[in-house]
């Protein structure tokens, strides 16, 4: 099933939260979903019978522009072997999503790094802390006005 | 006697440990030596390998992504370079093709030897573990004589390749492939069909399947648990859709489907698929030239590409974000053993601290993937 087939599906079940579908961008299609509608939206694209999209192939946050943040899910089906690209756009001043763990349990630990690395929160995550930097680090290093810290527990960070 | 104190215990498997492959935490939880709960904590080798890319240039980056997964240099290398080619839309020459192929099999094969002989080392047999480090030097030679390194190589550029190979790499390929073949059943006539180390891993961390698709385990984790699907076939990309070969699964010969036994026969029946390929392809190598589609500067357009490649230890693939300039805007590395490890809390528990280690070690993991 093509991109835009999904996009009238689910825009036939949750009019508002479904944002514009971009298919002019290389490479592939995909549309934006508002941040606190995504866990339903992904239930439905999990158990919906013709779409059956069993399997969160990766989720990234990114530094979206200037004021935005952004998480991206690529999904997959095993069972209709298509793929499907969702964009979740929130801002900086409050960038809270809603979390997809309990869907894929693929997304635990991928929403973490995205805490960790980015900074967004995940409402209704059951385990939100950093993951790969150390507990106490201060500041989200993927974010574009970050600025290494000088000292972390004595040692001088940069080299 | 006064009552005994059965409380649980918790203990820590440290980040220096001989058997979790590399600098990984496991918490583990007990009650006596039955592990409870096991929650894994990871970050010891993070490298900020995303927020490096973001400030060099898309060739100078291809040196990063081999040190990400160091098993499988050649693996990383071509995932990201797919990503790149997609986004710049150009055509590369059939020979360069050819040859992307037969090194990401001959890497698969020195990947499995790792696998299969460090796991070997974790149930306590020590001789194949020398017996599979014979053979991969014989691969590290070949990569050798290609490019000059016999680890993280460099190799793959985008749009082509940084050497060519000679006809003496062609002659040293044909004559390992003759030499490997009688190895792998000597590898299985030592290891896998061991009384011993058959009851070791039998009927031990046990993987549905629907946890093992829900949680994004890929790979040899995911083949274990009796699901035919493999990225070169079934989403192709490059030229493998040229080649032919069987998928391997598991298929419960030994234990119960989804055990560590299967998911490791998996991988000892792919290193005889990988010379199949590359026994094919050696052969019919087109001429051409493999420096003529690298591009002086490489500015891709504005916009996405997210390109998933099969490597040994499961579904790699990376995303790219360009804005139009020299440098990415955004590069994620999706890897395969990151969502593989989150699993072992689920399917470790009620077994023993023995068998953590043997669940583990059946993962193949590699932490400069997970910590990136």
């Amino acid at each position: 099933m093509e991109t835009n087939e999904v996009y009238e599906k689910l825009k036939k079940v949750f009019e508002d939260g479904i944002g514009e579908l971009k298919t002019d961008v290389p490479v592939d299609p995909f549309f934006f979903v508002s941040a606190d509608k995504i866990n339903a939206v992904s239930l439905f694209l999990r158990d919906e019978e013709s779409l059956q999209f069993d399997n969160l192939s990766c989720l990234s946050g990114m530094d979206y522009d200037k004021d935005n943040l952004a998480v991206v899910y690529h999904l997959y089906s095993y069972v209709h072997h298509h793929k499907l690209v969702v964009k979740v756009v929130v801002p900086k001043s409050n960038p809270v999503v809603n979390t997809v763990s309990d869907v894929w349990a693929a997304a635990d630990w991928h929403e973490r790094e995205a805490y960790d690395l980015v900074g967004m929160t995940f409402e209704g995550h059951p385990d939100l802390r950093r993951i790969l930097l150390p507990e106490d680090w201060e500041g989200h290093p993927l974010r574009k006005d970050y600025k290494v810290p000088e000292f972390y527990r004595g040692m001088k960070v940069p080299y | 006697m006064a009552d005994i104190r059965t409380e649980e215990l918790t203990i820590n498997m440290g980040p220096q440990h001989p058997s979790t492959h590399g600098v990984l935490r496991l918490v583990l939880k007990l009650n006596g030596e039955i592990v409870q709960d096991v929650r894994p904590e990871i970050g010891y080798l993070h490298r900020c390998f995303e927020k490096h890319a973001e400030a060099m240039t898309y060739p100078q980056v291809i040196p990063y992504t081999d040190r990400m997964d160091y098993v499988n240099s050649m693996s990383n290398e071509l995932a990201y370079v797919l990503a790149v080619e997609k986004l710049l839309g150009i055509e590369i020459p059939e020979r360069v093709e050819y040859i992307r192929v037969i090194m990401c099999e001959l890497q698969r094969i020195a990947s499995h030897l790792v696998a299969i002989g460090t796991y070997g080392n974790d149930a306590g047999a020590f001789t194949p573990f020398l017996y599979c480090f014979i053979d991969r030097e014989k691969v590290l030679e070949l990569f050798e004589i290609v490019c000059g390194a016999r680890m993280l190589y460099n190799y793959i550029w985008v749009g082509g390749l940084s050497h060519d190979i000679t006809p003496d790499f062609i002659k040293k390929t044909k004559e390992f492939i003759t030499y490997f073949r009688p190895r792998i059943k000597q590898i299985n006539d030592l290891l896998t069909y061991n009384k011993i180390f058959i009851e070791r891993t039998i009927d031990i961390g046990i993987l549905p399947v629907d946890v093992a698709i829900n949680a994004g385990a890929t790979g040899p984790t995911l083949r274990g648990s009796g699901i035919k699907y493999d990225l070169r076939k079934d989403d192709t990309y490059s030229i493998y859709n040229k080649f032919e070969f069987d998928v391997c699964v598991g298929t419960g010969e030994y234990g119960t489907i989804g055990d560590c036994w299967n998911r490791y026969i998996v991988r000892a029946h792919e290193m005889e698929q990988s010379l199949r390929i590359i026994e094919q392809a050696i052969d019919v190598i087109p001429e051409g030239d493999v420096q003529s589609a690298v591009p002086k500067r490489v500015k891709p357009v504005a916009g996405e590409a997210y390109i998933r490649t099969e490597s040994p230890k499961g579904e790699l693939a990376y995303y790219i974000v360009s804005d139009g300039s020299l440098n990415p805007y955004r590069v994620k590395a999706r890897s395969p053993s990151f969502c593989n490890v989150s699993v072992i809390n689920q399917i470790s528990r009620g077994h023993m601290i023995a068998d953590v280690v043997m669940i583990l070690g059946s993962f193949d993991i590699v932490l400069g993937c997970i910590d990136r």
